[in-house]
């Protein structure tokens, strides 16, 4: 036993040396930072996390690839910090304050307060908030002149995929759930529930949602975004009671549901927030996704700020301005009817110029 | 239950590696030597090594983990010196920032707010102090209570709701609410209490699940009515108002708020109630031996019950400092994960009122210190959560630490030669 210990011990460390015998790179004597690619530019922009992290494969991970993005594209200055609990937000704000940051970016509706404190406290910084708006002492939504809302009106993409999942499901049956009760988990569900509706009405048919009520807003909820168990047992229930197409707007929590999806062999997955048949290892039963550019709104928010022209308008991401889009059905193409896919164009096309309007008690006001 | 000396108490600050400043054999009198051993063999000074030892292995990762150290570790041979700098680069600008980010920031511009880190570090200490302190009540009586979590959350919950249901002039609707976080919390202790006084449930089991339930309970709460906030559907309560919330100390410009006296005043009475009363005889007696306690006439079921519903409103009243005044909202993340944290600040302290207020601190200035140095060197807020596990990992285990920096084992009659390796093992962190 010893004896193999040492071995193992002598291996480590030749493999350790030989790994430390690369050649040191040669003294470049840079002097200015001119050989960059972008050019340098005297801006900082900083960017919190709510409690998930940055590696969320959701919205803050999202968020944070905008940032990365300014970073490489506009030669700009970043910083980010994680935060592990609720109690971090104000203090990670403060810290980035202190840090002189020109843009402060807080990723989560968990941060407006936090957010909303410290752009009174400093009106020589500007901030945004993603998935929240800010509002006063009465409740009532308010402006900051350097605070700026980025919204999704998360509901007219999320009505196209409820459209293509009643038109090719065969059981007549779809599915969603929500991680956690909250308008910007809500908003998918409610798209998704009225793109069903529409498509009952336009074809009388009878397609039934499993999981969400848009009526009386009561539903199926994980009650995290995180258990992939919790994912995998309420996609399973989904599966018993027929249905073949499932949305779950849960983070990685849906990942769960798209394992049991793949056994169960016959279920398709409707992805949230990213196209998950390229971010997630289910792609062959992906049917499409329904994507919130969270990084590109992010990316834009800072080169408006960066080139002097930051508003606190909000920012809502819609199908028209390309906030939101229905992933490409990939390798469903051959499954979704061909008037289907024309069907959706149209309606895309009705959605963008406001003859259908979704609605939605979460959608951005 | 060892009879501790109150040694000359090392700072509980973050001790740079090299400073404990314990081991300087000078004197070679009998007395010194006595002092120096007692001090040695002492639990504090393995706390305050298990705390040396923690943030050099964080050292290691934090070097292990940047960027600039991985590419010169690849041509080490070739021109090792780059390591070597490297490394060191690493972990002296990030603990410096965790230095800034805890005590005090050279590089702020005002003394207003090159001081602010310190009364961070001393209001992320408040909740940990407060809970502590009932776990540490708790571990002396025998009873390994895990539930501090559900009954900070509790405590947070009525503090909450008594702050921001009704309209009350100042002083007394802060005292209800306060007095109404630690019903909280004592009741939820008291649940674990009285079912291992009557069944014998095991209060660890118990007070796990009682945390899960406490976590589910202020979620769905804050999705109803009567807790959310008017014209939001997300799960944030209203806010708490000024009559309700805890004054701050040192004005707007810091977060420092009363809670924190509150911290040190529940510290004094601990004191006086596990040294000097009889109930907290009685707690201590149960703890030794319950079954020479039940002989010698105690009630051990009753005093379980007793046990917990005190280690409870004190975790009840660290609820009330999240709620009342560091965040002045009540939302689902609002205990964090303290109450968790709050039982290595128990173990740290040795379960002692002086301990655990230090061990608190201490915790809150690696928590104060983590978030600068994370946006200052981009250093992860993990090593933080690292160097605290190691902590943990050390305290549990003293003969490693007294292995590691050679210190005579208690057990062993005092020698007199184990003095001076200490040092020179030290600065080779």
């Amino acid at each position: 036993m010893k004896k193999i210990i040492r071995v193992a011990a002598l291996g480590g460390a030749v493999a350790l040396a030989l790994a430390a015998c690369g050649s040191a790179p040669e003294d470049t004597t840079e002097t200015s930072g001119g050989e960059t690619s972008a050019e340098t530019v005297d801006f900082k922009a900083c960017m919190v996390s709510d409690a998930g992290g940055f590696d969320d494969k959701s919205f803050n991970q999202a968020g944070f690839e905008g940032l990365t993005q300014a970073q490489d594209e506009l030669g700009i200055e970043v910083a980010s910090v994680e935060s592990a609990a609720d109690t971090d937000y104000t203090p990670n704000i403060d810290s980035l304050v202190a840090e002189n940051c020109d843009l402060i970016i807080g990723v989560g509706f968990l941060l407006e307060d936090p957010i909303q404190t410290a752009a009174e406290a400093n009106p020589d910084i500007n901030f945004a908030l993603v998935d929240s708006s800010f509002s006063d002492a009465d409740f009532a939504p308010v402006t900051l002149d350097n605070g700026k809302p980025i919204l999704f009106d998360t509901a007219q993409a999320a009505y196209l995929a409820g459209y293509a999942a009643a038109a090719t499901s065969t059981t007549g049956k779809v599915a969603t759930f929500g991680g956690i009760q909250i308008p910007s988990v809500t908003i998918f569900m409610d798209g998704f529930a009225d793109g069903i509706a529409k498509f009952n009405e336009d074809n009388g048919g009878s397609v039934q949602l499993l999981g969400w009520d848009k009526a009386t807003q009561q539903g199926v909820f994980a009650g995290n975004f995180d258990s992939q168990d919790d994912g995998k047992n309420i996609g399973q229930s989904f599966i018993d009671q027929g249905a073949d197409i499932i949305m779950p707007v849960a983070g990685p929590v849906g990942l769960g549901t798209a394992s049991v999806a793949q056994t169960a062999g016959n279920v398709a997955i409707i992805g949230v927030d990213a196209d998950w048949f390229e971010t997630t290892e289910y792609g062959p039963i992906v049917m499409t996704s329904v994507m919130k550019e969270i990084g590109p709104a992010v990316f834009d928010t800072i080169s408006e700020a960066v080139d002097g022209s930051f508003s606190s308008d909000p920012y809502v991401g819609t199908l028209e301005n390309e906030g939101l889009g229905l992933a490409p059905f990939h390798d469903f193409e051959s499954k979704v009817p061909a008037d289907v896919v024309t069907k959706l164009d149209e309606l895309k096309a009705s959605i963008i110029s406001g003859d259908i309007v979704v609605e939605s008690d979460a959608s951005p006001k | 239950m060892s009879s501790q000396t109150p040694a000359p108490l090392p700072d509980a600050q973050v001790p740079p590696p090299g400073q404990t400043g314990v081991v300087e054999p000078t004197e070679e009198s009998d007395g010194g030597r006595r002092i120096l051993h007692e001090m040695l063999t002492s639990s504090w000074l393995v706390s305050v090594l298990a705390v040396v030892l923690a943030l050099v292995l964080g050292g290691l990762l934090i070097a292990a983990a940047d960027a600039e150290v991985q590419a010169a570790a690849s041509y080490f041979f070739s021109r090792p010196g780059d390591l070597i700098s490297a490394a060191w680069t690493a972990v002296s600008e990030a603990y410096a920032a965790l230095f800034a980010g805890a005590i005090y920031d050279p590089r702020a511009e005002t003394f207003a707010r090159a001081i602010r880190p310190l009364t961070e570090t001393l209001t992320v200490a408040t909740p940990l102090i407060l809970a502590g302190l009932g776990l540490g009540i708790g571990f002396r009586a025998g009873l390994f209570n895990i539930g501090a979590q559900g009954q900070i959350i509790l405590g947070g919950i009525f503090a909450g709701f008594i702050g921001f249901t009704f309209d009350l002039p100042f002083p007394l609707h802060l005292l209800l609410c306060v007095i109404g976080a630690a019903l909280g919390g004592a009741l939820w202790a008291g649940i674990a209490g009285v079912l291992k006084a009557r069944t014998g449930a095991h209060e660890v089991i118990v007070t796990i699940m009682l945390n899960n339930i406490a976590i589910y309970l202020v979620a769905y709460l804050l999705s109803i009515d009567a807790f959310q906030r008017p014209g939001s559907n997300n799960p944030v309560s209203p806010p708490i108002p000024d009559s309700a919330a805890y004054p701050l100390l040192l004005g707007s410009g810091y977060r420092l708020h009363a809670g924190f006296l509150v911290a040190i005043a529940a510290a004094v009475f601990t004191w006086w109630l596990m040294e000097r009363s009889t109930i907290g005889f009685r707690f201590r007696a149960v703890g030794s031996n319950p079954n020479a306690a039940r002989t010698a006439g105690i009630s051990v079921n009753a005093t379980y019950v007793w046990v917990m519903l005190t280690a409870g409103a004190f975790a009840g009243l660290a609820g009330s400092a999240q709620v009342l005044g560091t965040e002045r909202v009540l939302t689902a993340g609002v205990a964090a994960s303290y109450g968790f944290d709050a039982i290595t600040v128990a173990l740290l302290g040795r379960s002692k009122p002086l301990g655990t207020v230090f061990a608190g601190i201490l915790f809150g200035a690696l928590r104060a210190g983590g978030v600068v140095m994370q946006a200052r060197t981009g250093t992860p807020i993990d090593i933080v959560l690292v160097v605290q596990s190691l902590i943990v990992l050390f305290i549990a285990a003293p003969p490693l630490v007294r292995a590691v920096f050679r210190l005579p084992s208690p057990d062993t009659p005092r020698a007199p030669k184990p003095v001076v390796p200490v040092t020179a093992k030290e600065v080779s962190a």
